[in-house]
This record gives structure tokens, sequence and C-alpha cells, in this order.
């Protein structure tokens, strides 16, 4: 197929196959989708079965492996999810490589500070003595 | 492509009318932004003030039990339950099931109805209303 000056773009990239990236990106969504789904559950029916929501019983229950372990799941997966997400948000409305370059480094220096912030918090509270 | 003639436009960016599924489709984009960002924050600072405990606590909770909190919490529960009912829709219709036009509109209906219903539910119970 020869390619003319009136070709399209997308007469161009016709038969040239698929760009080789972004699958990975793609299914990382479902993937963590699905934990999500699972942890978020968990999360939801927590709140509603703790006998009581004061900071105690909260302390207490993230002290103990049984919430500290799925919380930091939680934690973890909810900001690769968000990450991922944002990125599909932003690479949707912001065309100009430069900028998007800039934002999406910027969300995931972001994204990795706020999972450290709460990972440090859930390693007090499992660590330290429950208040 | 190069012309800068201006050319007559289509009107279809003028013409349309709001249905379920561009209204869910724009609901789990604006829910998912608001989940990462709002969400992960409190989530963040409240794991942060439970593991500070003392004062930190007392004006986490002071927001948390004010009327914007309460409003940015209640919201956050909404776009937690709409997030996860249409990301289930998207997990099946990315099988490419559920594209046929009634399926579509009444799992999209569905999502938003579900939504509301699960805040509403588990506001009442955190509240005291279910117990």
């Amino acid at each position: 197929m020869s390619i003319g000056d009136s070709s399209t773009p997308l007469g161009i990239a016709r038969g040239l196959g698929s760009a080789r990236e972004g699958g990975e990106h793609w299914l990382t969504e479902r993937v963590t989708s699905v934990a999500l789904l699972l942890l978020g559950s968990w999360f939801i029916a927590s709140l509603l079965f703790l006998p009581k929501l004061d900071q105690r019983t909260l302390v207490e229950w993230l002290h103990a492996p049984s919430g500290a372990i799925p919380m930091a799941l939680l934690v973890v997966v909810g900001f690769k999810h968000a990450l991922d997400g944002m990125k599909v948000f932003v690479d949707d409305y912001v065309h100009e490589p430069g900028s998007n370059f800039v934002i999406n480094t910027l969300l995931l220096f972001l994204a990795v500070a706020g999972a450290a912030i709460a990972l440090y918090a859930l390693a007090a509270l499992a660590f330290g003595g429950a208040a | 492509m190069a012309s800068t003639r201006s050319r007559p436009l289509s009107p279809h960016l003028t013409i349309w009318r709001w249905g379920p599924a561009m209204a869910v489709s724009i609901l789990h984009r604006a829910s998912g932004i608001a989940l990462s960002v709002a969400g992960l924050a409190v989530l963040s600072w409240w794991l942060m003030a439970l593991a500070k405990g003392g004062d930190s606590y007392a004006t986490f909770e002071k927001a948390a039990h004010g009327p914007i909190g309460l409003i940015v919490l209640v919201g956050l529960t909404w776009s937690f339950f709409q997030h996860l009912l249409s990301g289930v829709r998207h997990l099946v219709t990315d099988t490419g099931a559920a594209f046929e036009l009634g399926v579509n509109k009444t799992s999209a209906i569905l999502t938003i109805v579900g939504s509301v219903v699960l805040t509403a539910a588990l506001w009442l119970w955190i509240l005291g209303y279910l117990k």
C-alpha cells in the first residue's frame, strides 16, 4: 500500500498493528478493580459490624492483623487503581506530550507519597501498643 | 488537514439528550476522581489521626461530625457504591456482553438506584436507625 499526500492519520496508522503498549495498563486497572471489589466490601462490612465506631474500637481493629493486613492491601491497591484511573482521565484531556508527562509524573509522586503516609500510619497502629 | 479555512461542523456536539448510559459513564469517571482525590485523602488523614491519637483524632472527629464533613463522607460513600456498581457493569461490557439497548439501559439505571439505596442504608445503619 503506497502512502500518498492525501493519506489521513488513520490511513497511515492502519495495518501497522497494535501500539504494543497500553494493554498492561488496561488489564492492571481491571485486576485491581476486582481486588478492590473484595477489599472495599470488606471495609464497608467492617464498619457495619464493628461494635462502635469510636477511636478505641478503631485502633484495636487496625492493631490486629485481621484489620491491619486487609487495610494495607486496600491502601496499596487503592492508590494503584486511583493512579491508573487518573492516567486515563489525564490522557483523555491533556494531549500535549510535555504537559501530559508532567501531570502524570506529578500524579505518580502524589500517589506514592499518599500511600507511604497511609502505610506509615498503619504500621504505627499495627506495631505500636494499642491505645 | 492543514487547511485553516473554517469548515462546517456537524451539530453532534450540541444536539443530544441525556440517557442513562451516558449519565452512568460520566458518573463513573466523576466518582472515580472523587474517590482518588478526596477519598484517599480522607482515608490517609483518618489513618494518620488514628495512629497519632489524642488531639489529632479529636480534630478529625470534629471535622467528620460537622455538616461539611458529613456531606463529604456521604458523598464519598455514594461515589464508592456508584463506582463499584458501574465498575461491575464495565467488567461485564468488557466481555462484549450487555450492549443490547434494553439491557444496557436497564443496567445503567440499576447502578444509580443501587448506589442511592446502598448509601442510604449504610448511613441509616451508621447513624443508628437500622440497628
